[in-house]
């Protein structure tokens, strides 16, 4: 169907993926650590197995769901995209995994719902960044329904054929690639339905930054780095950079979602 | 310990400053030359010759309180100590503007005008250039008394390095307050040393209205 269709027109020629070994050791997932190499040091102790999903809000099976019984029987593929964090630097990733407009259709979406939430597991015992202040753990991010249906948005559950590292967000995370990085949230325990536009942990420790949707946009800078171009991880030391695309190259397929918005305000 | 180690750096020659203020940067060739340092060299490269910089400018301005605390004075060897800074600062800027913004000069100029943290980055290098560039002994007999005024610019270069540093974060981490801390307490012992010193050399002078013989704390002399 459609849900598949869409991620093969974004693999388009140049989407070399980076390696497996780029993609696991350049984290940002500050429950591990602040550095970019601390996730990989640290998110080992994370134990997930068993793991279980808390679906929770406007929808008709509430509940708390083990993930094997939550993601039964969803079409999972290889979705090849490119990846690009707030920072300004860039990879290209091949996910594995399924468009969460499947599961969501699963636990049934009652017709108030108009956001979705997710919410990072907090285990401070296993996660050191937890033991540290400078952000209101746990991690809490968003999406708009509409966002959230879209076929190019997925749960990854792996990576390369392999199972998702720690590092990136195991067992289960979401992948939204017209969208900077931080938006993808890692380690999902739960996701609910909403009528209002949840709170998201950027935009509430540095609104002036992070706005909710964060859609990656060249015309709108960071205050305080230019969002006009980019540098891929991995192309060597004199590689320089490269522009950024308008909703990360995914254009075509998500830019009608935002019509009539100004997105310098909706940044 | 001070004693001996006062005499070792007596010993130690301004080349060997030099050679041992080197080891950073022949680590970082050599982790280079591995395809490093880290996933990202670009940013490990920068980041280490920035934090390096940015190491050697406090260790010039912890030598002065160093030697009041510990008598361990390594005086003679800040101008090497501060030269170095300077040098990991020139490759840590050359970095930025080759290997980070690929010489895309309009965005980076743009940018060290608009984003703060890039401009305080640039300005600390800025009040740097002077003092290299009189840091040789011609310079010194050269500028007299006027200097020492020239070489205060180590401190706002120092304090605009550390909001460099602290401003690229997306949130502060623990290091950051360490070097923020570590500043500010040097800032201020600074200001002290240099108040009680303006109090010393009033009360020492002899238009201060005593004579200079006076004993201190107003003790009674015996005869």
């Amino acid at each position: 169907g459609a849900g598949l269709a869409l991620p093969r027109l974004a693999r388009a020629a140049d989407l070399q993926p980076n390696s497996f070994e780029e993609i696991t050791n350049y984290n940002n997932f500050y429950e591990f650590g602040w550095g970019k190499e601390d996730p990989a040091s640290n998110a080992g102790a994370m134990t997930i197995d068993p793991w279980s999903v808390e679906i929770a809000g406007l929808v008709e099976r509430p509940g708390q769901y083990d993930l094997a019984d939550l993601i039964r029987g969803q079409p999972l593929d290889e979705h090849i995209y490119r990846f690009r964090c707030v920072e300004a630097w860039s990879m290209v990733i091949p996910w594995q995994g399924f468009a969460l407009s499947g599961l969501l259709s699963r636990i049934g979406v009652q017709p108030s719902a108009k956001y979705v939430a997710f919410q990072t597991l907090y285990r401070p015992e296993e996660m050191p960044g937890q033991r540290q202040g400078g952000i209101d753990w746990p991690y809490v991010e968003g999406l708009r329904l509409d966002e959230a249906m879209h076929p190019l948005t997925l749960l990854a559950t792996g990576l390369y054929g392999e199972p998702m590292p720690k590092q990136n967000g195991a067992p289960v995370r979401l992948v939204v690639p017209w969208k900077y990085g931080f938006k993808s949230i890692k380690s999902i325990v739960k996701i609910s339905l909403t009528a209002e536009q949840p709170r998201t942990t950027w935009q509430e420790l540095q609104p002036s930054e992070y706005g909710f949707y964060a859609n990656v946009n060249p015309e709108v800078d960071h205050p305080r780095w230019s969002q006009a171009s980019e540098r891929r991880i991995g192309g060597g030391l004199f590689a320089g950079r490269e522009p950024t695309l308008p909703f990360n190259g995914y254009a075509d397929q998500v830019a009608s979602l935002y019509s009539g918005m100004d997105l310098r305000v909706n940044y | 310990m001070a004693d001996r180690l006062n005499a070792l750096l007596r010993r130690l020659p301004e080349a060997g400053v030099w050679c041992l203020g080197l080891i950073p940067l022949a680590w970082l060739i050599w982790q280079v030359l591995q395809g490093g340092p880290g996933v990202d060299p670009v940013r490990g490269i920068e980041h280490f010759l920035g934090k390096t910089g940015l190491w050697l400018l406090i260790a010039c301005l912890v030598i002065p309180p160093l030697r009041l605390l510990t008598g361990i004075n390594a005086l003679r060897h800040r101008r090497a100590i501060g030269l170095l800074a300077f040098l990991y600062i020139v490759l840590h800027l050359t970095a930025w503007i080759w290997l980070e913004m690929g010489l895309y000069w309009s965005q980076a100029l743009k940018d060290l005008w608009k984003r703060p943290y890039l401009f305080f980055g640039i300005t600390a290098f800025l009040l740097l250039l002077p003092l290299a560039a009189t840091s040789g002994r011609a310079a010194i007999r050269r500028l007299g008394p006027r200097w020492k005024q020239l070489h205060l610019l180590i401190w706002p270069a120092a304090g605009l390095a550390v909001l460099h540093y602290l401003w690229q974060m997306k949130i502060i981490s623990r290091e950051g307050w360490i070097w923020l801390t570590l500043f500010l307490a040097l800032l201020v012992s600074r200001l002290i040393s240099a108040g009680l010193r303006r109090k010393k050399l009033r009360c020492d002078s002899p238009r201060a209205g005593k004579p200079a013989t006076d004993s201190p704390h107003g003790q009674a002399k015996l005869p």
